[in-house]
């Protein structure tokens, strides 16, 4: 048998183990025993000296081409038996994607919280600033620069937590209008505002009824402001809380603080105005009380009512809440139950 | 006020120009007052009509029932067995027939009583669902009789009333004029621009002697009553008012009682004047004083309640006796009753601020003072007086004395009110011409003088005593041109900047941060008991809160000066119902007393948790709350504050709420800005919670202090180098010792200092621990060199064993 026949042979006999082989330890033996410096095609090589001149190269060439076949076999072979392992891993891996995810600890915002943010949002945008004013107010403030002077019957409305005659929790956020009145500077533009905030009463705790609840007042006074003005701002809020295609109409009222003073209510938002037993089947929500500010207030805080006029307006949190989710009870509110707060997500 | 709409029809023609009662309530709710309700007695009510009662026979198997045959239709005669005492042969009754839906939803079936057959039943009013707290004495006493002239076989109700509508409204307190039914139809006759024909009764002739003989009367002082009037009425039958007066006071929610009673709340409703009757028999004095109440007075007022009255009280005295609570409610040594001959009518104008406070304090809040309160109408006080007298001559048959006794009267001069269109225009948005605003007026009944092409005078009626400036005139206009008519526009003005200040909008970013963190913000009552109110104050001190003059509840007394507190009774209020994982967050106000007339106000936030941050998974089990975990949120937090003092957590074990070993204070700069830790197991009993862990900060001292600058620092290009070192320490050695020494000795490269290990255990000596921290050293600008990193690190250990005796391990 000459070296050709001999190389030839060894080359059948590589590739037929090569491809009876199953894993990489044989692999790697196969590949060292064949191809390793002690393996038998450098032992056939061995021979060459007793090849002619013109033989030589041509067999040498031919041992290196046989060494690259039974190489690219073995690479071929290897790479198929890593995929065939990975894939026997993956499969090994599956796992029930129906199972829950992990929890991961996220709070909420409470809904009065989200309720007042998208108010002040509403205004802000407009260019209303936000005043916060003290929870524990004087009475100059909580009533008498607010056109309600002792005795006014309007007194009675709001039952009162005195601290002392002349200290008292507000029942309003509204002694921000005075406040503010007093300290803005017309010269520089009418004064926009909206006060947010808690608000007490001296009321007994039922499921409509609380002795803390929250209120937003809104103030705009400058030249030429119209009650038209208000209306169309009440309007334009009204229709970013509740929906686009919510009316708002208005009718008289009384607030000592405001001349003309209206109630605004708003198309029921759950009937769209066919009367449910939301609206108990009026068609219409009270969602605010608002009025042309008294030239009383503006006089009071220092402000000419024959140059300066506007609008104030006020609205309960609370009320919009139970109203946008149906909560049945205001003490739900200030419990802060966690399954009650958990409901509420941001989108609001 | 309940507002009858048949009477309503009496002086204006409504229903003739289609005005439906349903349609007048709205406009009256989009005009001028509120509606509570608007409905008709016979409202659910059916087959129920007039029988007479042909034969009457006793029961024969009962000793109080009544067989009677009674004719329902013309050509129909049923039998119905009737147990009430006053039937009988003759009469006009009220009858319910088979198939009848009568009062509470009841039906009537043909049915038999003790064996005999009964069709129907005989009704009282009140079976009929009229309230017994309007139906006459005599509706209790047995079925109703309906006049002579009702038609057999009709429907029962246009004879007793309920076929009339009954719109309740709920008047505001400026609106006293719509207190009646003058003022309603004055109202209405503008809103609708409809004629009115106001009946009134005139008093056509006095035929007693001069009233001035029975009675004298002096008012102390004119501020209690403005206005003091009195008739003398003589030879009074006190009796049953006729239908037609029962009706309309029943349908006005006023129960009838006699004639001259009911005559003073008739005139009451129809002009809103409140009248009282005294027996004049009765009076012990024919002086009359109105006068404050003597300080510890008496008087049993008609009710029987004896009062005792308070100086500021106002009452009626006859000689020196008090015989009623002025405004309020007559005394009952003086009240009309069946026997009653002569009758002393007053009609006045007592102060509303007085009556109000005398209602208010007795708790007796009546027709009469509810009018008072609101102010009365000037112009109809005699008016309202003579008309009532018309009617005792008429219904009572009395005899009236000659003139009125003036005890005061006081001017009401008219007011004139200047007023501009273009004015009028800029402040309602309007475009409405001097004319348009004219006939507004002239609707309303009120005179007007055109002054020039803008300006005008307005006349006020006195009726409308809420009236006095253009701002109410403006409020007239608006209401009647009707509001859905103005426009909506958008205040046009220079632009303003507005938006959340810097201090808001780190309020509202903080919020989010621990939102993120996984606390649910809660809201709870910032009123509490004054021992809540004093715990976990961020700077204890001994210091009483604000309490509040007359609380509403034992639980809301006093302002808080902590906001956990209130966080502990939302976890308590969660626990109770079987929530046991709670993670909460609250920001507002504190109110720390500060020598001042208010409290200082603080905005403060607080968290508490108890239980686990995350629920228990199927994979991952939910870890305790523990201090540290807290405080890792408390960190977070601190640093969205972006502060740039110091931090520190120093141990602390003076607070009596928490647990003395897991507590630390939070300073900024060595000022206390808060704390944090476990609350006192003994607490947490008290509040009847499981263990709980807490934090409060004082958020003015975050808001003021320094904040750090936003600047960036590049990432440094070269490798850092680390080294590991464990020590040995003594236990009472703490983290931050350790860090601390590091710190200092550190040197330029070491960039941070991580604690990666703890352990204190059986494998160490007794009273010593072990930390391990990984040090890590980086140049900002060239590549570290080994030896230099080996130097800095020598000189680190070096000092730990210096400084804390430790052992490097
Ligand atoms: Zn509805």
């Amino acid at each position: 048998m000459g070296i050709r026949e001999k190389l030839e042979e060894l080359r059948d006999q590589g590739l037929a183990d090569i491809q009876k082989t199953a894993d990489l330890d044989s692999i790697n033996k196969i590949r060292v025993r064949l191809l390793g410096k002690k393996g038998p095609i450098t032992n056939v090589l061995r021979g060459m000296k007793d090849l002619s001149a013109e033989e030589r190269p041509q067999v040498g060439k031919f041992a290196n081409q046989i060494k690259q076949d039974l190489q690219a076999k073995l690479d071929e072979k290897k790479s198929q038996i890593e995929d065939d392992l990975l894939q026997a891993k993956l499969q090994s891996e599956k796992i029930d994607v129906t199972l829950p995810g992990t929890s991961v600890a996220q709070g909420q915002p409470h809904v009065i919280q989200q309720v007042i943010d998208q108010v002040v949002d509403i205004f802000t945008d407009m260019g209303y600033q936000v005043a916060v004013g003290d929870e524990v107010e004087e009475e100059e403030y909580n009533f008498e620069k607010l056109n309600l002077p002792k005795d006014h019957p309007a007194r009675d409305m709001q039952d009162t937590f005195y601290v002392t005659p002349s200290i008292l929790m507000r029942t309003q956020t509204s002694p921000m209008q005075a406040r503010m009145l007093e300290k803005h500077d017309f010269s520089k533009g009418p004064l926009k505002m909206i006060s947010p905030g808690k608000v007490y009463r001296r009321d007994t705790d039922d499921a409509t009824h609380s002795h803390q609840f929250h209120q937003i007042e809104g103030m705009v006074v400058g030249k030429h402001i119209t009650m038209a003005d208000l209306k169309g701002t009440l309007e334009l809020v009204a229709q970013k809380l509740f929906g686009d295609q919510l009316q708002v109409r208005l009718r008289p009222s009384y607030f000592p603080f405001t001349e003309p003073s209206v109630e605004a209510d708003i198309t029921c938002f759950n009937c769209m105005g066919k009367g449910c037993p939301i609206c108990k089947g009026t068609g219409w929500i009270e969602v605010l009380g608002a009025g042309m500010t008294h030239p009383n207030v503006l006089k009071m805080s220092g402000v000419d009512p024959n140059v300066y006029g506007g609008f104030a307006f006020g609205l309960g949190p609370d009320r919009f809440a139970m109203l946008k989710y149906g909560v049945e009870d205001i003490r739900d509110f200030y419990l802060n139950d966690v399954r009650f707060l958990n409901q509420f997500d941001q989108k609001g | 006020m309940k507002v009858s709409y048949q009477w309503l029809n009496e002086y204006l023609p409504l229903a003739k120009n289609g005005i439906k009662p349903a349609a007048l309530a709205e406009k009256l709710a989009r005009t001028s007052v509120d509606i509570n309700e608007v409905s008709s007695p016979k409202d659910g009510l059916k087959k129920v009509v007039v029988g007479l009662v042909k034969e009457c026979v006793p029961h024969p198997n009962s000793d109080h029932l009544h067989v009677c045959q009674v004719q329902v239709s013309d050509d129909e005669t049923v039998q119905i067995v009737c147990g009430a005492p006053n039937v009988a042969a003759g009469e006009k009754v009220i009858v319910a027939l088979h198939g009848a839906r009568i009062g509470n939803n009841v039906k009537i079936k043909r049915s038999k009583m003790r064996g005999e057959e009964s069709n129907g039943m005989l009704c009282a009013l009140q079976e009929l669902g009229v309230s017994t707290s309007v139906t006459p004495k005599s509706d209790d006493e047995g079925i109703w009789i309906l006049p002579d002239d009702a038609k057999v076989g009709e429907p029962v109700w246009p004879y007793v009333g309920m076929d009339d509508t009954i719109i309740d409204t709920d008047v505001t307190p400026n609106r006293g004029d719509m207190l009646s039914i003058y003022g309603n139809v004055n109202d209405l006759s503008a809103i609708y621009d409809l004629k009115k024909n106001f009946r009134q009764h005139a008093l056509a002739s006095e035929d007693g002697g001069p009233a001035s003989d029975k009675v004298k009367i002096s008012v102390a002082d004119d501020k209690i009553a403005p206005v003091y009037k009195m008739r003398v009425i003589e030879n009074v039958k006190v009796a049953d008012s006729p239908l037609w007066l029962k009706v309309k006071l029943m349908n006005s929610g006023v129960r009838p009682i006699n004639n001259v009673v009911d005559i003073t709340n008739y005139i009451l409703l129809k002009y809103g004047q409140p009248l009282h009757s005294f027996d004049y028999d009765k009076l012990p004095s024919h002086d009359i004083n109105v006068r404050h109440a003597h300080e510890g007075e008496k008087l049993t007022t008609l009710d029987d309640e004896e009062r005792v009255l308070k100086a500021n009280d106002i009452v009626i005295a006859a000689g020196d006796t008090a015989v009623a609570l002025a405004g309020t409610m007559g005394g009952k040594s003086t009240m009309v009753d069946n026997n009653t001959k002569t009758v002393a009518l007053e009609a006045a104008i007592f102060d509303p601020v007085m009556v109000r406070k005398q209602a208010r304090r007795l708790d007796l809040h009546s027709e009469s003072s509810m009018r008072f309160e609101r102010g009365i109408n000037p112009e109809t006080v005699e008016t309202a007086l003579n008309e009532a007298a018309y009617w005792l001559t008429q219904l009572a048959n009395g005899t009236v004395d000659q003139g009125i006794v003036v005890g005061n009267q006081s001017d009401y001069p008219a007011k004139t009110i200047q007023m501009s269109t273009a004015k009028v225009n800029d402040t309602l948005g309007t475009d409405l011409s001097l004319a348009d605003l004219l006939d507004i007026f002239r609707r309303l009944d009120f005179a007007t003088e055109k002054i020039d092409d803008d300006q005008f005078k307005v006349v006020v009626p006195a009726r409308r005593w809420d009236i006095s400036i253009p701002a109410d005139l403006n409020e007239e206009i608006a209401r009647l041109y009707g509001y859905d008519k103005i426009p909506s526009t958008l205040p046009v003005m220079t632009r303003t900047l507005g938006g959340l200040t810097d201090r808001q909008r780190r309020l509202r970013a903080s919020r989010h941060v621990l939102e993120g963190l996984g606390l649910d913000q809660a809201i709870s009552y910032s009123l509490t008991t004054v021992a809540k109110a004093k715990q976990f104050m961020v700077e204890p001190q001994d210091v009483e809160p604000m309490v509040l003059s007359y609380p509403m509840s034992s639980d809301h007394v006093a302002t808080r000066m902590n906001i956990v507190s209130g966080l502990l009774n939302d976890i308590a209020y969660n626990h109770a119902r079987n929530v046991d994982n709670v993670a909460l967050y609250e920001q507002g106000r504190v109110f720390i007393p500060a020598g001042g007339e208010r409290p200082r106000e603080e905005e403060h936030v607080a968290g508490a948790v108890t239980g686990s941050l995350y629920a228990d998974n199927w994979h991952m089990k939910g870890d305790q709350i523990d201090f540290f975990q807290l405080k890792g949120i408390v960190e977070q937090y601190l640093k969205n504050f972006a502060v740039n003092g110091k931090v520190e957590f120093v141990a602390d074990s003076s607070r009596p709420e928490m647990h003395p070993g897991r507590t630390a204070n939070i300073l900024l700069d060595n000022q206390q800005v808060g704390f944090i830790g476990e609350v006192h197991p003994q607490t947490a009993k008290e509040y009847k919670i499981p263990e709980t862990y807490v934090f409060e900060l004082n958020l003015e001292a975050l808001l003021k202090a320094d904040r750090r600058d936003k600047h960036y620092e590049a990432i440094s290009k070269y490798p850092s180098i680390t080294r590991d070192i464990a020590l040995l320490v003594d236990s009472s050695v703490t983290n931050a010792d350790v860090v601390n020494a590091i710190n200092e000795k550190g040197g330029a490269f070491l960039t941070d200092v991580h604690l990666f290990d703890v352990y204190e255990g059986s494998h160490l000596p007794k009273g010593k621990k072990s930390l391990a921290y990984t040090l890590t050293y980086r140049d900002q600008n060239d590549t570290l060199k080994e030896e230099t990193v080996n130097k800095a690190f020598a000189k680190v250990e070096a000092h730990l064993t210096d400084a804390l005796g430790a052992e490097i391990r």
